[in-house]
């Protein structure tokens, strides 16, 4: 049933495809009937169970998505007839009996009663009162169509520790009655960047694997874009969300070309670029355009509007480095940030000559939150470099080297340091 | 409806700071009033500083008293509210409004009904009557 999973004859392969397409908005319904996260969730999986037994014997049904959902809430109703701690059963009781008796499955067909479950659920797994890493999983887990086992190995820890911290999850919604609802207008752009914060967060994790089982991490990435895709289809009147789509999109184009055949991590200007995904790019741009005409600038949007210039550009040197200073400059006036401002430093540098890059720089030098930025002294030392001071870039390049735990990274600034003399 | 526990976490300050800190007394009485109006103020109580603060410990039979709170941190619990809630967002939002909080923490924690209470402990192999219920909480 997992994604992983090699269906090996129809009825297995019709209960992976339901499982995948229609895990997510049976759950979503479920859970507003029965109130309950994790009985919710238990009754969907014993509906999938079932499934592979039911229609082995009986042939795969013509709606499959329909006899999950009927066979969920049937599981749903035993579950809480023997579960007395869940909050107004009695009334969730007779809902779902009263469901179970109309022959049509209402929520199959319509449209809206889906969006707003899955919205709700959307704003339930990515709540400000869970932790972090647990928004991540619960997301994963009941938004995407990971199993707890794969979302281990994609986060490189043991599948217990990743199901305890589902359960306790779980647990929080329940005992500390987390609600179950888009929030309020006042609170909702707040908690809209939490929910993309929690999506990028989840792509950037795939994106930037270097460890582990490469091929499970980069499922990252395709969940995470695939999450996006769902919240532009539930918002679609949010320019960020098109942003951080669209975003996501244009670095996704380049994911073959990060990494070159031995596993090494390849910087964007060594990049093989017949190997980027032109389909791709032209999605991530269109997206981007949708986002613009929208009038509501953003920090995906301008994160995304700088990376479509790098992309389009035939070359690093044919950039307009120009353009993505000032794009720097709105996304540190928006979002102040050292890093921002290190970035916006690096990019007048390519675009104005040396001097004024290390005008912008030097300050930063001592921020000390960026104190151990391996990065910075990397920018340092090309700034340096390029402005003819090679004593200056050989001590930064030392304290960068000083500063990479990665192997790669190391070699390629030590052959930097080599090459200044 | 669920009742939730906001305890009031308060760095405690010298007596000029507290000075500053008790101008805020007219706002807490306008906010409770408005509380326990709208049916939502269970209870509310400020605690003395930790300076007045006793701990108990029985270990192996033997009752320890030592002067001091249960642990020493810089913030230390100096008041709660119990707050009627629809859900936790509802909660959150009164924890945010609370004139102290510029200046606290406030940990917000759900409280468990009487109901779960017996229940849990009936899970536990305990056996109790139902009526137990009515003394737990």
């Amino acid at each position: 049933m997992s994604a992983d999973a090699q269906p090996a004859d129809p009825v297995s392969a019709a209960v992976a495809g339901a499982f995948r397409d229609e895990r997510a908005i049976v759950l979503a319904t479920l859970i507003r009937q029965v109130g309950d996260f994790q009985l919710a969730e238990d009754a969907v999986q014993d509906a999938f169970e079932a499934a592979v037994t039911v229609w082995q014997r009986d042939g795969v049904p013509a709606n499959p998505g329909a006899w999950i959902t009927t066979a969920a809430r049937r599981r749903a109703i035993d579950r809480l007839r023997r579960n007395r701690s869940v909050a107004d059963r009695a009334e969730r009781l007779a809902e779902l009996t009263r469901l179970d008796a109309q022959h049509a499955e209402p929520s199959m067909d319509d449209e809206s009663t889906i969006v707003d479950d899955r919205l709700r659920l959307v704003f339930t797994c990515c709540h400000p009162a869970l932790d972090m890493p647990a928004r991540v999983a619960l997301t994963l887990r009941a938004l995407g169509g990971m199993t707890t086992g794969e979302i281990a190995r994609a986060f490189l820890v043991a599948e217990p520790t990743m199901g305890k911290r589902i359960v306790r999850a779980k647990r929080k919604i329940a005992d500390a009655r987390i609600p179950y609802r888009v929030p309020a207008d006042e609170e909702l752009p707040d908690r809209l960047r939490g929910v993309l914060r929690v999506v990028y967060l989840i792509f950037n994790e795939g994106y930037a694997a270097t460890e582990g089982d490469r091929l499970v991490r980069e499922e990252l990435c395709d969940e995470a874009i695939r999450l996006g895709e769902l919240l532009c289809r539930l918002m679609p009147d949010d320019a960020e969300v098109w942003g951080l789509l669209a975003l996501m999109a244009l670095h996704d184009a380049r994911r073959a070309a990060r990494v070159d055949p031995s596993g090494r991590y390849v910087a964007l200007d060594a990049q093989d670029r017949s190997l980027w995904d032109q389909d791709r790019i032209r999605e991530g741009l269109a997206k981007l355009e949708r986002a613009v005409r929208l009038r509501r600038p953003g920090e995906y949007q301008l994160q995304a509007a700088i990376t479509a210039l790098q992309i389009q550009a035939p070359d690093a040197e044919a950039t307009d480095w120009a353009q993505i200073a000032e794009l720097y400059g709105a996304l540190g006036r928006l979002n102040p940030s050292p890093v921002v401002e290190l970035n916006r430093a690096v990019a007048v540098g390519l675009a104005a000559g040396p001097a004024a890059g290390l005008e912008l720089l030097e300050p930063l030098l001592t921020d000390p939150a960026l104190e151990r930025y391996q990065p910075l002294y990397a920018a340092h030392a090309e700034l340096l470099s390029r402005g003819g001071d090679a004593e200056g870039a050989a001590r930064a390049y030392e304290r960068a080297i000083a500063l990479t735990a990665n192997a790669v990274e190391r070699a390629e600034l030590e052959r930097r340091l080599g090459a200044l003399h | 409806m669920s009742q939730y526990m906001l305890l009031v976490y308060e760095e405690e300050v010298d007596p000029a700071e507290q000075a500053e800190r008790e101008q805020v007394t007219p706002m807490l009485v306008e906010l409770h009033r408005s509380l326990r109006e709208a049916g939502l103020l269970v209870g509310v109580q400020r605690l003395h500083s930790t300076e007045s603060a006793t701990s108990v410990r029985v270990r192996d039979g033997e009752t320890e008293i030592t002067d001091g709170p249960f642990a020493v941190t810089k913030e230390v619990l100096a008041g709660y509210y119990v707050l009627e809630c629809a859900d936790l967002d509802e909660a959150l939002q009164h924890a945010a409004r609370l004139p102290m909080a510029p200046s606290a923490t406030i940990e917000v924690r759900p409280i468990m009904p009487p109901g779960e209470w017996l229940n849990t402990a009936r899970r536990a192999g305990v056996d109790l009557p139902d009526e137990a219920v009515d003394y737990l909480a």
